[in-house]
């Protein structure tokens, strides 16, 4: 295949990412007049008829999300850009905010115009540095232009301090008001009580990068790459095993395998040469053998039939060398560390899985895994819990998996 | 009334004012949720989960505690997987923290019928007692981390925020701030985080030495209630009296004026009482 290039800006571009040209030759600034031109219940209406849906793990649907923000009571509305992707094997925020600062950023202005919000942060990760640096030469750019400072929507970079939980919504949003990055209770949603108890609308860069992108063209544009359900394109981010790391869109409904295997992609298995699995999705994913990998593509519904999902977009690519039980060992350290500690499943649940892991590996006890797991997703608080036995049960509920 | 919600519990309609929490609307058919960090005057932390229940297309279960009926929620407080969660936050807890001091905990274990060796054998909390002071008492071994003596100390009672969680994961552990002892730290000794604790991780000095000793009878002790001689306030205190001696110092949680928290003069002043000089 020719690799799409829609979020990602042309390879033979010329101007600097942080440029007054870049906004022009990636048709942002056209975006952005023409955002500026309508009323935010159409701003609304078009980013619901686009199809797009959240990229940052859970694929709420964009557009239905602004118009909660939009018809919730209260005076100051907010919005945020999280930047904190701190999800394992994730990297694609950080491409565009690199390659293409413009593109996210725009979008997050697009959304504070269509719900109304006077005030924006960007949540970056805290070992972003560079990254930062280019964010905000960006944002002067934009405040060159008039559509950020004390007249149009003022914004604030706030850094994470290296805790992965800050990255879920409500952790962040206390980490934003100097509180302790713990995850609050839902409902009450963001989008009526967020920052300081207002209405917040929460975006992952990749999400607003599209959003500019739907405005710069328009829904009929956009619905052109993608699946009917899922318009669109999507970044992954690839690593392990394969011949060519590192952060490629496709369209949604792209076979998986295709993503491994294509010279232009991953360009193959590396290594043995043998693939033994894919964990896809992160940490909080879910293994798929080399079976499902051929049976699947780029998209919910197909991957639903495994029980898998696209989450961040994290493709980690495993050869038939590796242990997966030192895999899923790794993924119980990462989880017990980066629990916050607030609820008792997670809190203990975690640690109790690194241990089961180290004493007897994964098939010694069995039913107290999974009667933990089953308590752990139903009874913890956040995401983080939830998810934090998905990929061990991925492989206990295939019986015959082999290499773990 | 416009105002109000039903719901079904268990199968069994109830009509409660909006704004109620399903703990309570349970509580109101007469199927009681078990609960161990949720106090009557505390917002609801929500850390321990052992109050979820079953709410009808709701992925996860829902903590009771702290989520708002809505009209025609169907709720179940004794579904299959409402007391497996149980039965596994009871097992957890019980594999990190020593519950002799903790009723609540133990009845859960009960009625769950957790099994407390199920996940033992692993890390603990068990830890060196901190006895800095005169007053009270800090055997972390015995938390449960529900957050309730965070919460007086800070937003909900005393103001102070002397206190709160640092760490995260495992680690995470009530702290003065910066690992201090209570003396240096900024703790007024007011003992209102001492009076919510569910588990005796935080406990008076005086029981604490009589416990030790093997001396403290629930038996031998009496209640007396009277008003605090201090100050104008007028709060009322709880002289818990043995042997003639007072060994503790409450104030009824349902006290319009207290709440059950007092300061340091009124729980904790009271040797002059006893003095020989009187
Ligand atoms: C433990 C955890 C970590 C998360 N980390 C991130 C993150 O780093 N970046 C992100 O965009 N979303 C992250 N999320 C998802 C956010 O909670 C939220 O759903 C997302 O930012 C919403 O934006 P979207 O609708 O544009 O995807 C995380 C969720 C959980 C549970
Ligand atoms: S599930 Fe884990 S990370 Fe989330 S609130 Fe509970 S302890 Fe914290
Ligand atoms: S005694 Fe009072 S001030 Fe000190 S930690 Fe407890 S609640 Fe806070
Ligand atoms: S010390 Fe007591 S009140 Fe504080 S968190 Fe631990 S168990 Fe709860
Ligand atoms: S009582 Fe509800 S979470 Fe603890």
């Amino acid at each position: 295949m020719r690799e799409v290039r829609r979020l990602l800006p042309p390879l033979d571009i010329i101007s600097a990412p942080t440029s007054m040209q870049r906004l022009k030759d990636r048709g942002f600034s056209r975006a952005m007049e023409r955002v500026l031109g309508m009323d935010p219940r159409d701003i609304i209406a078009e980013v619901k008829a686009s199809g797009i849906k959240g990229r940052g793990g859970a694929a709420f649907p964009t557009g239905f999300k602004w118009e909660s923000v939009y018809e919730a009571p209260g005076g100051n509305r907010y919005v945020v850009m999280n930047a904190d992707e701190s999800e394992l094997g994730t990297f694609k925020d950080r491409a565009l905010l690199e390659y293409d600062p413009l593109g996210p950023l725009v979008g997050m202005l697009i959304a504070a115009h269509a719900v109304g919000a006077k005030k924006a942060y960007c949540y970056i990760r805290g070992e972003y540095r560079p990254i930062e640096r280019q964010m905000v030469n960006a944002l002067q750019t934009l405040a060159d232009c008039g559509w950020v400072g004390p007249h149009a929507v003022e914004v604030e970079v706030r850094r994470g301090a290296g805790a992965y939980i800050a990255g879920e919504e409500t952790a962040l949003l206390n980490s934003i008001e100097g509180k302790r990055a713990e995850p609050r209770v839902k409902p009450p949603f963001p989008t009526s009580k967020g920052l300081w108890g207002d209405p917040t609308l929460i975006q992952n860069v990749e999400t607003l990068a599209n959003v500019t992108l739907l405005f710069a063209h328009d829904v009929e544009w956009f619905r052109q790459c993608g699946s009917p359900q899922t318009p669109g394109t999507k970044l992954v981010s690839l690593s392990g095993h394969v011949k060519n790391p590192g952060v490629y869109e496709v369209p949604f409904g792209f076979p998986m395998a295709d993503i491994i295997a294509d010279p232009e992609l991953g360009g193959g298995i590396t290594g043995s040469g043998r693939l033994r699995a894919i964990l896809l999705g992160g940490a909080a994913g879910t293994f798929l053998s080399p079976d499902q990998i051929s049976a699947t593509v780029l998209d919910y519904g197909s991957l639903g039939t495994f029980d898998a999902s696209i989450g961040s977009g994290a493709i980690m690519v495993f050869d038939d060398s590796v242990d997966l039980s030192w895999v899923l060992r790794k993924l119980a350290h990462f989880f017990a560390d980066e629990s916050c500690g607030q609820c008792v499943p997670c809190r203990i649940g975690t640690r109790r899985i690194v241990e089961m892991l180290a004493q007897g590996g994964l098939y010694s006890r069995v039913q107290d895994l999974r009667d933990l797991a089953q308590a752990m997703r139903d009874a913890s608080i956040c995401g983080l819990g939830q998810t934090a036995p998905t990929a061990l049960l991925s492989i206990l509920d295939r019986p015959n998996w082999q290499g773990a | 009334m416009a105002d109000d919600v039903t719901i079904i519990v268990d199968g069994i309609t109830v009509t409660v004012a909006q704004g109620t929490t399903l703990r309570a609307a349970c509580d109101t058919a007469q199927h009681t949720v078990p609960t161990l960090c949720w106090h009557p005057n505390l917002e609801p932390a929500n850390a321990c989960r052992a109050c979820v229940v079953e709410v009808k297309g709701s992925r996860t279960l829902v903590a009771s505690c702290s989520r708002l009926v809505e009209d025609g929620m169907e709720v179940q407080t004794a579904s299959d997987r409402v007391t497996h969660s149980r039965k596994v936050v009871a097992e957890l807890l019980l594999s990190t923290s020593n519950a002799d001091l903790a009723p609540d905990l133990q009845h859960l274990a009960d009625i769950s019928g957790a099994n407390s060796e199920r996940f033992a054998g692993g890390d603990t909390w068990e830890q060196p007692i901190q006895d800095d002071n005169n007053l009270y008492i800090r055997d972390f071994s015995k938390c449960i981390l529900c957050y309730r003596c965070v919460e007086a100390c800070g937003e909900d009672a005393q103001n102070t925020f002397a206190i709160s969680v640092a760490g995260r994961g495992f680690q995470a552990h009530i702290d003065a701030g910066f690992g201090r002892e209570l003396p240096e730290s900024d703790c007024v000794f007011c003992g209102n985080c001492v009076a919510v604790c569910p588990t005796g991780a935080l406990i008076g000095k005086a029981e604490w030495v009589l416990r030790r000793q093997g001396q403290w009878q629930e038996d031998r002790i009496t209640t007396t209630d009277t008003v605090c001689s201090y100050c104008g306030v007028g709060c009322e205190l709880s002289l818990h009296v043995m042997d003639n001696r007072i060994v503790k110092v409450t104030s009824p949680m349902d006290h319009p004026v207290t709440h059950g928290m007092l300061c340091v003069k009124g729980r904790y002043g009271y040797e002059f009482a006893q003095s020989e000089e009187g």
